[in-house]
């Protein structure tokens, strides 16, 4: 589905991790991976590219109404490990997943699942924000319109409005929901996109460093949001900021190089980290 | 300005930033040299542009007039309906010649001898009688009057009227003979004579007669052949790219086939023709010589090319897109549909557009699946006989008469008129498809 360079990029990036982790011996993760009730829960999950591993038997629970940060260096597996809970990775050429990944009961990687049903309840924010070259409008009707969610144009019209003010772009677009959604600046296009994955009315709520290409005062504003859109989604985001994790997550997982070394409350990791590698990363001594 | 003194590093090395200057001027004269190259082979090359198109036009310029003689035909009822019926089967058959015939001997009674006579009559186009029908039809109730009417004059005529027959040459070397010269003279001093626009180049089918010959057939050919082209080769094409890039799986077959399709299109034109002469017209027994067969041909011609390109054009869509849509649940064809197909669309049409110009452009394989046929009649659909505006020129540049050279590059200019046609068609277009992302 994507191109060969955008999936060799991927896989390359992945493999740095892969080589070494296929070195090292299996690293038991640190801490309390479950939650009461969660919305999903990952057992055993190994990602292959081809012969490689990239990601050794994760065990991680998603809560419901929480935001779940994943952190660490570069080719720790984070992004591999984020694009199996919605399939992503089944665009991937060679790319193979095992283990668990279950979505309220259901395992996701269950052949009578369709993964555009997937998608639907588990949306997705990219890292670059990635606006269909659309009217604002188009680009959050789009989603609704697809899965055929509104009768009528009124209430579609609604729902398009509720999903930008969820988003918190509504009073900035109103007066030109017919231009182009590329015209937007960088953070109203995140929010924009943002607002599309909303307007699909999804569970969870991934996010591949959806900061990373704004600057300090747009992040803010995602971030505050974040934390408002916790009150109806679980959110999962992947980041390379550690204060970004510490400011919008109450859990923190920490990968390297494809293993899952500690999961715990945010305060906890940052504050008083269990493994070596945890305290390693989170002072500053590599990544 | 003054140059700082060389200084030297502690090391003993000249410093870095004077090995540098001293470089520059080497650097910057090379960049010159490149230049001054780039810009002269663009001025050649539009100076070669600028002659070909100089002398297309001056050669074919006169084409798009024609020597026509006024003769006062009178149409009498006793030779066009001797019964009076006013039956148009009557007046069809009617014999128009001789009335030309009459109206120029009673413009030049002292012309007796039959030989003469015979000469006189040759001034005028085998093709007038036609002419003289038509107006007859057109008129019926002017049978039993005089009429003046313009008459095409024969292409020795029209290459005289023209100037492109040398009076000073001694008559045996000229193709109008010096009685000829006196009463077209004549006709000229009378007022009957006159160059007008040369309607019949663009109505008629070829001729064996240059000043009957016209283009409208070969055009015509041209139109249907790049149209059923057009529909068949731009679906395919665009479909089997987007199969091949975005669906089909990366294996050993799959490679093959991309080999193949780049191969494909460096192969020779005329074996697509000796393929459509042995496939669609040996074995499905297609008629031959007829734009269906020809688009066909066509069709195989330049699917590599539109496939190539429309590739090209799928794959420059960012990812980003993509993920986009299958992130919010679109399934793999909508994702294609919705958001790749417009955004590649320019560059498919910009693909679309070179193979058809290749298209129109192509001889070769035609002659082979007989579109090199001598054919009069216009052709009124896929399935009639006919010809192509690029054999037309071909056909017409071997033939011997002088009125065929000013008509080769007449047709030339028809050919490249339709080219840009389809150029500015294509930009304007892609400028209604392009949108930024």
């Amino acid at each position: 589905m994507n191109t060969m360079v955008e999936t060799m990029n991927r896989v390359t990036d992945a493999l740095s991790a892969v080589e070494l982790a296929q070195e090292r011996a299996f690293c038991q993760t640190v801490g309390d991976f479950t939650v009461p009730n969660p919305r999903m829960t990952c057992r055993d999950v190994e990602v292959w590219y081809g012969p490689k591993q990239a990601i050794r038997r994760v065990n991680l629970d998603i809560g419901r109404n929480e935001v779940l940060s994943m952190i660490g260096p570069s080719g720790c597996g984070k992004s591999t490990f984020l694009r199996c809970l919605n399939r992503m990775n089944d665009t991937i050429p060679g790319c193979r997943v095992t283990g668990s990944i279950k979505l309220d009961g259901q395992d996701i990687y269950d052949k009578k699942l369709d993964p555009v049903l997937l998608r639907a309840r588990v949306g997705m924010v990219f890292q670059k924000p990635n606006p269909f070259p659309k009217s604002i409008y188009e680009n959050v009707a789009y989603g609704p319109r697809i899965h055929g969610l509104t009768n009528s144009k009124a209430e579609l019209d609604e729902l398009v409005e509720t999903s930008l003010r969820k988003a918190g772009l509504w009073d900035e677009v109103k007066d030109r929901l017919d231009q182009p959604g590329t015209g937007l600046s960088g953070g109203q296009q995140q929010r924009l996109c943002i607002a599309r994955t909303i307007a699909v009315a999804p569970d969870v709520i991934l996010m591949d460093e959806p900061c990373s290409a704004l600057d300090p005062i747009a992040t803010a504003i995602i971030e505050e949001l974040i934390d408002e859109l916790r009150a109806n989604y679980s959110i999962v985001i992947v980041t390379h900021s550690m204060q970004q994790a510490a400011r919008v997550s109450q859990r923190t997982a920490y990968f390297h190089l494809g293993d899952l070394i500690e999961v715990g409350e945010t305060n906890q990791i940052f504050t008083n980290p269990q493994h070596k590698l945890t305290e390693d990363y989170i002072t500053g001594r590599f990544g | 300005m003054n140059k700082p003194a060389p200084q030297i590093t502690p090391t003993g090395r000249p410093n870095p930033v004077d090995i540098v200057r001293a470089s520059l001027k080497r650097r910057y004269a090379r960049e010159r040299r490149f230049r001054w190259l780039g810009a002269t082979a663009v001025l050649i090359g539009l100076l070669c542009v600028v002659l070909l198109f100089a002398d297309i036009i001056l050669k074919g310029y006169t084409a798009f007039q024609q020597t026509y003689i006024r003769l006062p035909i009178a149409l009498e009822a006793e030779s066009i309906d001797p019964e009076g019926t006013g039956a148009r089967a009557a007046i069809e058959d009617a014999d128009y010649l001789a009335l030309i015939r009459n109206a120029l001997f009673e413009l030049f009674p002292e012309v007796r001898d039959r030989q003469e006579r015979r000469l006189l009559t040759s001034i005028v186009s085998v093709g007038a009688p036609n002419l003289v029908r038509e107006y007859v039809l057109a008129h019926p109730d002017r049978i039993g009057t005089t009429q003046e009417i313009w008459v095409p004059a024969t292409a020795d005529i029209d290459m005289l009227m023209k100037g492109h027959i040398n009076r000073d040459l001694p008559e045996a070397e000229r193709r109008v003979k010096d009685q000829t010269l006196g009463w077209i003279d004549r006709l000229a001093a009378e007022g009957r004579i006159a160059k007008r626009f040369n309607t019949p180049f663009f109505v008629n089918g070829t001729s064996r007669e240059p000043e009957l010959a016209g283009i409208a057939g070969a055009l015509m050919g041209s139109f249907y052949t790049l149209l059923l082209t057009l529909i068949l080769s731009f679906p395919i094409g665009v479909g089997a790219a987007i199969y091949l890039e975005e669906f089909a799986p990366r294996n050993r077959w799959t490679d093959l086939i991309e080999i193949n399709i780049n191969n494909l299109a460096a192969v020779p034109s005329i074996v697509f023709g000796l393929l459509g002469l042995a496939v669609f017209i040996g074995f499905f027994g297609m008629p031959r010589s007829t734009p269906l067969v020809g688009a066909l041909v066509l069709t195989l011609m330049t699917l590599p090319t539109i496939i190539i390109a429309s590739r090209a054009a799928l794959k420059s869509v960012p990812p980003s897109i993509r993920e986009a849509a299958l992130g919010v649940g679109a399934s793999s064809l909508q994702t294609q549909f919705h958001h790749v197909l417009p955004l590649a669309m320019p560059g498919m049409l910009t693909g679309t557009i070179i193979g058809m110009a290749q298209a129109l452009g192509e001889t070769a394989p035609l002659l082979m699946i007989g579109m090199i046929a001598f054919i009069v009649d216009i052709p009124q659909g896929f399935t009639d006989m006919a010809t192509v505006l690029p054999v037309q020129i071909y056909l017409w540049a071997d033939s011997p008469e002088r009125g065929f050279v000013e008509r080769t590059s007449a047709a030339i200019m028809v050919l490249l008129a339709f080219l840009f046609a389809m150029n500015l068609a294509a930009v304007l277009l892609r400028r209604r498809f392009e949108r930024r992302w």
